[in-house]
């Protein structure tokens, strides 16, 4: 079975802040909730399936109560900050397999207001055989990945700031975004270190916030208002440390990126826009290699020359601002990794940074650590309306 | 043991036990499968190469290289006030890199694919943990 043109995105929401001190984990859900289906034309009632993550309180239990949802259908996959682009897949096979018509995706956070709640944080039986080493944090084993990624293949802190930078330069026109003004490589490199080789501007924001997506039907769909977005393919893994035999320098967009592409039937050639995960710059680098657009080892100079700035850049990713510079709710940027895609296909993206002729996008999420192990999701999305 | 570096106790299960009684006496076990020979990595009780629920332990050479590091110079906790140190993947000369912690030297003498050696910290509550100095070249 292949989920291609089978379901579609018809409704998105980013909740406009980043700092919500005022409000409960479970009032930001409800308030995406109710923007993603205002934005689809639907509402509450028309919901039959629901998906969170693992914050959200007891799985789905607690968000669907709070809600007053009466699903056919629920699914709380946890897999960090890839969480909700498996979630669009996951929403996409249920569609086609007849399980359900209407797919509510929520997610929502406060780390910024230090009120995070449950998560995968420790506990499995790697963690006594890591947690002892004074790791601060993921972007100590981040930085790990991207020692190990100059040492291999000659990377350099310049490089890796190029990605902040175009983020930045995209994060100017979103007023919004958590970082608003552009920065230099210089600048980037003169921030304070963090755990070496990673600069505090090679690391995402935190913020509070949350975002949802509406997944549908084809039926339900074509009677829909707005311009939906059809999903054109999926894949999912997990990467890790397979028997301590680790691999830092690759990703499980190795896996995840061809699987996706087959399933969609295009090649890295024929995406126009590409939202890729960057909690660090060194997730994009590498992600970037194993999703084909470069060879690998080869995503330092691939970032050069404007090629990830829109709208004329030979690859425009994150036109938001991304996690380095818009947000990261939750800790978790899957969601706004599809809201952006979405944008873009719908011709919606702030005019600076939209894509002309946008038909096919990537949106691509990490979760956990390329420096341990991750879940690594690929979408596939086409401009095509209901 | 030149390291200042906190030394948090481990926290043992039936299935990590031997290990770190082992560490506290100085010693540092790899498992290994019974049915293909993997060494495995980390400690289990199941053969993660051929499923495999019938494993034994080994001692380690010690001996390994540094595959990756990172010099932390933010950290939280008890290791807040430690900044900088090293935090590394060795490459066991057994195959396995382990996550561990590099002490010993001046953080900026590591370098990937520097020759280690282990090292046990008591952790002050009855166990160690295993740490790496460099190799005296």
């Amino acid at each position: 079975m292949t989920i291609k043109k089978r379901a579609f995105i018809a409704g998105v929401y980013e909740h406009p802040r980043r700092e919500i001190s005022d409000r409960s984990i479970a009032q930001v859900h409800a308030e995406v909730a109710l923007g993603a289906l205002a934005d689809a034309g639907l509402s509450l009632s028309d919901v039959d399936a629901y998906f969170c993550d693992s914050t959200a309180g007891f799985g789905p239990l607690s968000m669907v109560e709070y809600l007053g949802l009466h699903p056919r259908h629920v699914d709380s996959t946890e897999t960090g900050g890839s969480s909700y682009v498996v979630h669009v897949g996951h929403a996409a096979a249920a569609i086609a397999a007849g399980q359900c018509q209407v797919a509510l995706l929520t997610l929502a956070g406060l780390p910024r207001s230090g009120r995070m709640r449950g998560g995968p944080a420790g506990g499995g039986p790697e963690s006594s055989f890591e947690a002892m080493w004074g790791m601060a944090g993921a972007v100590t084993s981040y930085a790990l990945a991207a020692q190990r990624h100059m040492f291999e293949f000659g990377t350099t802190s310049a490089q890796l700031a190029e990605v902040k930078v175009a983020a930045s330069l995209h994060a100017q026109h979103n007023p919004r975004a958590f970082l608003q003004t552009p920065i230099t490589v210089e600048e980037v490199l003169a921030s304070p270190m963090i755990s070496s080789p990673l600069h505090r501007d090679d690391c995402c924001v935190v913020t509070d916030g949350g975002g949802a997506c509406v997944v549908v039907s084809p039926e339900v769909a074509r009677d829909l208002p707005r311009r939906s977005v059809t999903i054109l393919g999926h894949a999912e893994t997990v990467k890790h440390a397979d028997n301590g035999r680790i691999d830092i320098v690759s990703t499980g967009a190795r896996t995840t990126g061809p699987l996706a592409m087959a399933e969609a039937g295009v090649s890295p050639g024929d995406i126009d826009y590409a939202s890729i995960y960057d909690s660090f710059t060194i997730t994009v680098i590498e992600t970037l290699e194993d999703l084909g657009f470069c060879e690998k080892g080869q995503g330092g100079r691939f970032v050069l020359d404007g090629n990830l700035v829109a709208p004329h850049g030979k690859l425009p990713f994150n036109t938001d601002g991304g996690g380095l510079c818009n947000n990261h709710p939750s800790n978790r940027g899957g969601m706004t990794k599809v809201i952006e895609a979405v944008r873009q296909l719908r011709g919606e993206a702030h005019p600076a940074v939209q894509v002309p002729d946008c038909e096919i996008a990537l949106a691509h999420g990490t979760g956990g650590s390329i420096g341990t192990r991750h879940g690594s999701s690929t979408v596939i999305l086409g401009r095509e309306d209901a | 043991m030149p390291s200042q570096l906190p030394a948090p106790a481990p926290e043992p299960t039936p299935e990590t036990e031997a290990f770190w009684s082992a560490t506290a006496e100085g010693r540092l076990l790899l498992a290994r499968c019974d049915e293909c020979d993997a060494v495995i990595w980390y400690p289990r009780a199941f053969c993660p190469a051929c499923a495999s629920l019938s494993v034994s332990w080994i001692e380690a050479s010690g001996n390994g290289t540094v595959y990756s590091f990172t010099i932390v110079h933010r950290s939280m906790g008890r290791f807040r006030e430690a900044v900088p140190y090293v935090l590394a993947y060795v490459e066991l000369a057994e195959g396995p890199r382990v996550m561990t912690n590099i002490i010993g030297c001046d953080p900026d003498a590591v370098y990937i694919g520097q020759a280690v050696r282990v090292v046990f910290c008591d952790t002050g509550e009855g166990s160690a943990l295993y740490r790496f100095e460099p190799v005296a070249t």
